[in-house]
């Protein structure tokens, strides 16, 4: 048999949650076509089961990922990065079958592993920045610092189909939140790849879930979802923005639509990001006042 | 019935093989293994075996200009147009090599400068390595720092490093130079050059530009021609009092920028209502860590006198078990005396406590035949007046005072030209805020001691010195503001 | 003669605080002792010689106990010359098939008792069951607190049990559990172990061994530091046992380490300080086995009774 005759295996895309690649229960499929039209891939039509599902794992990771330090987030963040470099070239591969250029695939995954790096670095920076000790005028130690979130559901934009995804998850999970992300509709392939990146980085199980499907389906779903803390889109015509904050209301959910023209470049980076998905938590405990003899201390 | 026999740790020796010292280094100047011009070398030893481990060069004032030249290059034709990014990017691969090589640099400063294997493995390399991961990526992050200013890189730093923790303070003082943009000429301390030698070697092996970084070695001399270089646009030192003051000096009316991290005699204070058995490992762990041999060691400790009594009677008993010998042994807790002058000083000052009236203690562990080795030594009944309560011993030392209430010691504390660190132990929350904010050292330890994290600013007060180490205060030395 | 009854002294309440974080610091630091060579294989000996063999099982039978007791009485014949273990532990209706079975043997047999393992019960029924364990031959009985009551803050009534079953017990020797998985905090182990000790304790014990967390280091230390202050103030040495989740015999053997620099090495012995394990004995007898042999072991070559 020559070595153009072998038949080459293809590659099942199947959704992430907890740790683990499991189908769409619901066991719907939707067909991924390259630029030719012809069926490249049958990606996972997820289900409000899979958004259930996704947020229970995210919500038991959380507690462990919240109570990690800083550094080791950091830690974890840089080795998501080590491996996407190891994988360059299957994900400019994909990327191009989804009609990219390669000069354009390969620029998306180099900012993309870039902006990875930049948020290992806030990881335990941004503390430093945005918390204080408030001066209060009682005698008391007052500080003030922020906290993560919780779950964060995240609406993947179009026409960033890696980077995308990892403008929104690399800020989130930076600042300890773990988060359910849903993939571009059109182009989902590199978020399932980036699933298995993240499966080898020793990433927690949970900390990341990714699920493919029909983003007007499930948005509803998530944004109703009582048990999800804070929900992130981007400013596209699509999801219904109008529809998201109404749905939040009943719960008070905290909501963010950032801005694809800013962060889909070089440079749309920014811890202010980290903190958009933060609480401030603010501690008093009082000072017994002893000065020691002598001097105006 | 046979008498049960007594169960004692066999000895669990670290291999030599990992450390693979070459005979004979040479100085590392743009990039490259460069004979020092004098060709002078001297030998640099164990301490703990007193054996000769390698040849080390003496960078004469040719050398230190030819070092400096390299990073003023570098600095011009790199460093400063090199992306942020990927400045951030170099370091990290500094970081990742340091902790891929780990055992290679542990063992190694253990050879070197005879501080126990299972501390240079556990604390030294790691957070050496850490402090590289932390400000790469602060590279690409500051315009953040420093609210309503850009922070400019200032050119050629020249950095001197001390022999208590050499690799780990080679990584305090490079890693954020770089991260800001600055090249580095450093000399690391004479008895112990050997594994900044080896960082030069990973800096090579992580591709750096040539230049940016450079190791120079040698005595006290080297270091002054480096302090006193015109094209050196900031000094940093971390060693004694007494040498600091001779380069504030050197360096008045020049442009350069200075920090200092000298001298401490930390005040370790324990309260009646601390958590006892923890506070007398505190105790422990501030004076015995490397064998004293820290800036910030909690080398005066005040016991409320309430307690005192019963204070004292745990320590000695705890002390008892510490065990000192060969620094490759991974039982060893405390290992050998740097160098013979040290042992020579630390001696003194026992013979000076002892003459001032101090009841002396020690424990009654062998110590080895070769090498240079002190045991585990207490002095109670000292007063605030005696010098083993005033100077700087830089050994294991301990000067045991008692205080009443918490303004006498928070005075007691403070009365003294040094202000590096301090420790306290109580239950009591508005205690600690109330001792915190009155004693005047920049670390103080809360119902804990000698924790240090890449994060968290170092530095003194005073005669300590001045400038910060570690987290975003630690960015601050390097930069020009604008 | 009348026995004066004892009363708790609400001053030993007052124990030093306790800083979970140093604790746990001094902790790690016992698991980076190296034992190594025949440093090695006398602390596997000692271990060995430290374990209550275990059985506690609602399906427990004379069936099981008199296979469990085979096993204390032959660990691994193929290596000659291996201590037995301590003891064996079962519940109260088991006590006399294990003490035909153990009949010409030094080893003990110790019961549990007092409702264990919840001790939700009457004091009245708790005596009667500590009775019918000693009734039936137990050296030794392994009784649980009321953690009820010591939440409650009703201290002098958990001395008080103690003080009772320590009296019911007659020649037996008392190791109290404190359930340490339950008490919260290391304060709380701290408080409850001295009202143990204060109350005529012979031993204090981590666990049940039917929740977790059970034994840890920091939870034994901080109960080391207690029977070490106690004796230090009155002479008197009380044993110490940690129970459950002990499987491993390196872990084992920074217990050692751990009694070692915190007590010293006249309470490393059976009379002073026992490990509560099943599966425990078979590692050491593998790295028993290791250490003479030179190569890694299989557990098919050790019996699991």
């Amino acid at each position: 048999m020559t070595q153009q005759s072998r038949l080459a295996i293809w590659k099942t895309y199947k959704i992430y949650i907890g740790g683990q690649f499991p189908r769409t229960e619901s066991g719907r499929s939707y067909a991924i076509k390259n630029s030719v039209g012809k069926t490249i891939a049958n990606a996972c039509q997820s289900s409000r089961k899979d958004v259930r599902d996704a947020v229970s794992a995210a919500r038991s990771a959380w507690g462990g990922w919240n109570n990690r330090s800083g550094f080791n987030r950091g830690q974890i963040l840089y080795r998501i990065a080590e491996m996407l470099e190891g994988r360059k070239k299957q994900l400019k591969d994909e990327l191009m079958a989804q009609g990219y250029t390669a000069t354009v695939a390969t620029r998306e995954i180099n900012l993309s592993i870039d902006r990875l790096i930049y948020y290992a670095g806030w990881c335990d920076k941004y503390q430093a920045l945005f918390s204080s000790v408030n001066p209060v005028a009682s005698a008391h130690y007052n500080f003030s610092v922020p906290e993560s979130m919780g779950v964060v559901g995240m609406l993947a934009p179009t026409n960033a189909p890696l980077l995308g995804v990892i403008s929104l998850m690399a800020p989130c999970i930076a600042g300890g939140n773990t988060c359910l992300i849903l993939a571009d509709q059109e182009k989902p392939l590199a978020a399932v790849s980036f699933a298995e990146v993240l499966h080898s980085a020793d990433v927690p199980n949970g900390v990341v879930n990714i699920l493919t499907g029909y983003q007007q389906e499930l948005t509803d779903w998530i944004s109703t979802h009582m048990d999800i803390n804070a929900i992130v889109c981007f400013d596209q015509e699509k999801p219904d923005w109008q529809k998201i904050q109404e749905n939040g209301a009943g719960h008070v959910k905290r909501m963010f639509r950032w801005n694809t023209q800013q962060l889909l470049r070089a440079g749309g980076q920014s811890p202010y990001l980290i903190m958009d998905l933060q609480e401030i938590k603010t501690t008093w405990h009082p000072i017994q006042t002893i000065a020691g003899s002598g001097g105006a201390y | 019935m046979a008498k049960k026999k007594k169960w004692e740790y066999s000895p669990a020796p670290e291999s030599k093989q990992p450390a693979a010292i070459a005979g004979r280094y040479a100085l590392f100047i743009n990039g490259k293994w460069q004979k020092p011009s004098s060709g002078t070398y001297f030998n640099s030893i164990n301490p703990a075996t007193e054996e000769k481990l390698s040849e080390i060069a003496t960078a004469n004032e040719t050398d230190v200009n030819k070092a400096v030249q390299a990073a003023k290059q570098a600095y011009e034709k790199y460093w400063k147009k090199i992306s942020p990014t990927e400045r951030g990017k170099y370091i990290f691969r500094i970081a990742r090599i340091m902790q891929e090589r780990a055992r290679e640099l542990a063992v190694t400063e253990t050879l070197d400068g005879g501080k126990p294997i299972r501390e240079s493995r556990d604390f030294d390399i790691p957070t050496a390595a850490n402090h590289f991961f932390y400000y790469a990526g602060w590279a690409d992050k500051l315009d953040f720092a420093f609210p309503n200013k850009k922070a400019n890189s200032l050119g050629v730093a020249g950095q001197i490093t001390p022999w208590n923790f050499p690799l780990l303070m080679a990584a305090w003082k490079i890693a954020p130079a770089l991260a800001t943009g600055n090249t580095v000429v450093l000399k690391p301390a004479e008895t112990t050059s050997l594994t900044t030698l080896k960082l030069a070697e990973i800096i090579q092996e992580a591709e750096l530009p040539p230049g940016v970084v450079n190791i120079i070695t040698g005595d006290g001399q080297t270091g002054a021609w480096l302090t006193k270089h015109n094209d050196v646009n900031k000094i940093a030192f971390t060693g004694s009092t007494e040498v600091g003051k001779i380069i504030q000096h050197t360096l008045a009316g020049s442009q350069k920028k200075l920090t200092l991290e000298l001298g401490g005699k930390g005040a370790n204070i324990i309260f009646e209502d601390a958590p006892i058995d923890q506070a007398v490992e505190g105790v422990v762990n501030g004076i015995f860590f490397n064998q004293g041999h820290v800036c910030c060691a909690g080398s005066r400790l005040y016991v409320q006198e309430s307690i005192a009594k019963k204070f004292i009677q745990k320590l000695k008993d705890r002390i008892g078990t510490l065990l000192v010998g060969d620094p490759m042994d991974k039982n060893t807790d405390i290992g050998a005396i740097n160098s013979a002058q040290q042992l020579k000083t630390i001696q003194a000052y026992i013979k000076i406590g002892k003459a001032e009236g101090a009841t002396f203690f020690e424990t009654d562990c062998v110590l080895p035949k070769k090498g240079f080795f002190c045991r585990p030594t207490l002095f109670t009944n000292v007063a605030q007046s005696n010098r083993i309560a005033k100077e700087e011993i830089f050994g294991p030392v301990l000067s045991i005072l008692t205080f009443r209430t918490d303004d006498e010691v928070i005075e007691k504390a403070n009365n003294s030209p040094y202000g590096l660190s301090a420790g306290i132990w109580t239950d009591k929350g508005a205690r600690i805020f109330n001792l915190s904010k009155r004693i005047r050292a920049g670390v103080i330890w809360a119902n804990t001691y000698h924790l240090f994290d890449p994060t968290s600013p170092f530095g003194g007060y005073k005669e300590s010195g001045f400038g910060r180490e570690g987290g975003l205060q630690g960015l601050h030395p390097y930069v020009q503001l604008s | 003669m009348t026995v004066k009854k004892p009363v708790l002294n609400p001053q030993i309440l007052n124990h030093p605080p306790v800083e979970q974080t140093g604790v746990e610091e001094r902790s790690v630091r016992f698991t980076k002792r190296s034992i190594k060579g025949p440093s090695k294989m006398q602390g596997l000996e000692l271990v060995l010689s430290m374990i209550d063999l275990t059985t506690l099982e609602g399906k427990d039978t004379p069936g099981k106990v008199n296979q469990l007791c085979t096993k204390a009485k032959h660990l691994h014949d193929h290596i000659p010359g291996l201590p037995t273990v301590a003891a064996i532990c079962v519940y109260p209706s088991m006590v006399s098939v294990a003490k035909k079975a153990l009949e010409g043997t030094k080893i003990n047999v110790a019961s549990v008792a007092t409702a264990f393992p919840s001790g939700q019960s009457s004091l009245r029924i708790k005596l009667a069951d500590t009775r019918l364990a000693v009734e039936q031959g137990a050296d030794e009985v392994d009784m649980v607190i009321s953690r009820g009551k010591f939440h409650a803050g009703e201290y002098a009534y958990v001395f008080d049990e103690i003080a009772a079953v320590k009296a019911a017990c007659d020649k037996a020797r008392l190791k109290v559990i404190l359930e340490t998985g339950e008490l919260g905090t290391l304060d709380q182990v701290r408080k409850a172990s001295t009202i143990a000790i204060a109350a005529g304790a012979d031993f204090i014990k981590t666990s049940t061994g039917k929740i977790q967390p059970a034994a840890t280091l920091p939870v034994t230390l901080v109960m080391l530091e207690t029977i070490r202050d106690h004796f230090q103030k009155t002479g008197k040495k009380v044993g110490m046992k940690p129970a459950g989740g002990i499987s491993k015999s390196k872990l084992a053997l920074h217990y050692l380490v751990m009694v070692k620099e915190t007590l010293g090495d006249v309470w490393l012995d059976k009379h002073w300080f026992r490990f509560g394990a099943s599966s425990l004995a078979n590692d050491v007898l593998m790295q028993v086995a290791k250490e003479k042999a030179g190569n890694y072991q299989s557990p098919n070559y050790f019996s699991i009774d």
